[in-house]
């Protein structure tokens, strides 16, 4: 019981290996052991959505998932959307914009979560843009910026800006 | 890293599943998607010593369709059913009733088993099971047994299946027949827990008279209920002529609520037996509008 298992998955296009008990989270593995402190670990129980992050493309909690399962998956953490250090991922632009953050605590996850909410949803209402955040919980900005910079975002990845 | 200690299978078959199950009882606890077990694994409501991990178990996703409707398989991720094509036309009151569950993040590991196997009483697919008279595939070390949902919520979070057994699939089936099929819940913000929810399908004869009616609810309970008095005021009526608002209060004897810091056993019942009423007339408006999507 409570041996260390070795650990290996793909994170931000890079191999990242490590150890672990099996009870290790995955949110707790990136954090630790793959340097990606940006996965912010709120409620630890799948409630705030601050440790948001793609495995194989899909948004997941990371908190409710053990590093194990994550064994050769491929990990995208906030750390990991932008393409290059001086460019930033057109949400992360559109929440610098519109006062989308406050704290900034909640930020990864939001970010995270709406990248992948407007792959699926290129064009939302705001009703949409309402019921696509609400997997993730915000205690300063009031979410107004949040939806104004989730608009804006979906409005310069479709292209039209 | 709050978890107990346990120690982690990750068997890549059924067969392999059930000879852990057969070997650790009430030790080991399977893993599905996750998104309530390891929540009660974090606050340490539970512990196992054994987790028997399902994911890469390729046999239990999937959806499949079939002449009598479709067959579901344990694993298949909320996310899957909420796309997928045959269960929109073959099942439509799974798929109306998919996006209610938690959030979108959530829907991409949860999955279809887990929810009816996990028995919260505020949870959308049981009684969607229950309303349609779904099936439970249940494999063990000895077999396999099916379930009717009649006889498979035994209490809140128990179930038919027993701890060295595995949920391998469900089968819901389709309504060949003019039919109106509605959902809604009453949840305090967007992905919280129900207080009350209503699962209903109604079909009719060919001169839009009921000759079928399902109504299935939710957190009005410990377990999903059928709101049977609901059910036979509808059963002979012409559609058109149904006063939904009026049969839906006949829900409230079908209830027996809870209360908790969420909502009285009062409030539940009011407002769960106005809601049954909404969803009813959803259903209705679907069958005498047009001649329904059945």
């Amino acid at each position: 019981m409570a041996d260390q298992i070795p650990l290996s998955m793909t994170v931000n296009g890079r191999t990242r290996r490590g150890t672990g008990e099996p009870r290790l989270t995955l949110a707790d593995f990136l954090r630790e052991q793959a340097q990606c402190t940006g996965v912010h670990l709120g409620c630890e129980h799948g409630v705030c959505g601050s440790c948001t992050v793609l495995m194989d493309g899909e948004a997941v909690r990371s908190c409710l998932l053990f590093a194990v399962q994550a064994e050769g998956a491929d990990i995208t953490t906030v750390e990991g959307l932008a393409p290059d250090d001086e460019t930033l991922h057109p949400v992360q632009e559109a929440f610098r914009d519109c006062h989308g953050l406050q704290c900034g605590f909640c930020t990864p996850g939001f970010v995270v979560s709406v990248a992948a909410f407007l792959e699926a949803n290129p064009d939302p209402s705001d009703a949409e843009i309402r019921h696509g955040i609400a997997g993730n919980l915000c205690r300063c900005t009031g979410y107004q910026g949040i939806v104004a910079a989730t608009r804006q975002a979906a409005a310069v990845m479709r292209g039209g800006e | 890293m709050k978890p107990a200690p346990f120690e982690y299978h990750a068997p890549e078959a059924v067969a392999d599943v059930v000879s852990l199950l057969a070997e650790h009882g009430d030790d080991a606890k399977p893993l599905a998607g996750g998104q309530s077990l390891v929540p009660m694994l974090a606050m340490r409501l539970t512990r196992f010593e054994h987790i028997v991990d399902l994911n890469r178990v390729d046999e239990l996703f999937g959806v499949e369709s079939d002449n009598g409707g479709v067959r579901i398989g344990a694993m298949t991720r909320q996310a899957a059913v909420e796309t997928d094509a045959a269960v929109a036309e073959r099942v439509p009151l799974l798929h109306l009733a998919t996006p209610h569950i938690g959030h979108f993040q959530i829907r991409n590991r949860g999955t279809i088993g887990g929810s009816v196997a996990h028995a919260d009483p505020a949870s959308e697919y049981p009684a969607v099971m229950l309303a349609l008279d779904g099936t439970a595939e249940i494999a063990s070390a000895s077999g396999t047994r099916e379930v009717p949902a009649a006889e498979f919520f035994e209490s809140t979070f128990m179930t038919a299946v027993a701890s060295d057994e595995l949920l391998t699939a469900l089968r819901f089936p389709a309504w060949d027949q003019p039919a109106g099929f509605a959902f809604d819940e009453i949840a305090r913000r967007s992905g919280d827990f129900a207080l009350a929810g209503a699962a209903v399908g109604i079909g009719t004869d060919a001169e839009g008279r009921i000759n079928r009616a399902a109504v299935g609810m939710l957190g009005v309970g410990a377990i999903p209920l059928r709101a049977s008095s609901v059910e036979a005021a509808l059963m002979g009526l012409a559609a058109a002529d149904a006063d939904p608002a009026e049969i839906g209060r006949l829900a409230a004897d079908d209830m027996d609520p809870i209360g908790d810091v969420h909502a009285s056993a009062e409030y539940r019942r009011r407002a769960g037996s106005t809601l049954v009423g909404r969803v009813l007339a959803d259903a209705l408006a679907q069958v005498t509008t047009e001649d329904g999507n059945g």
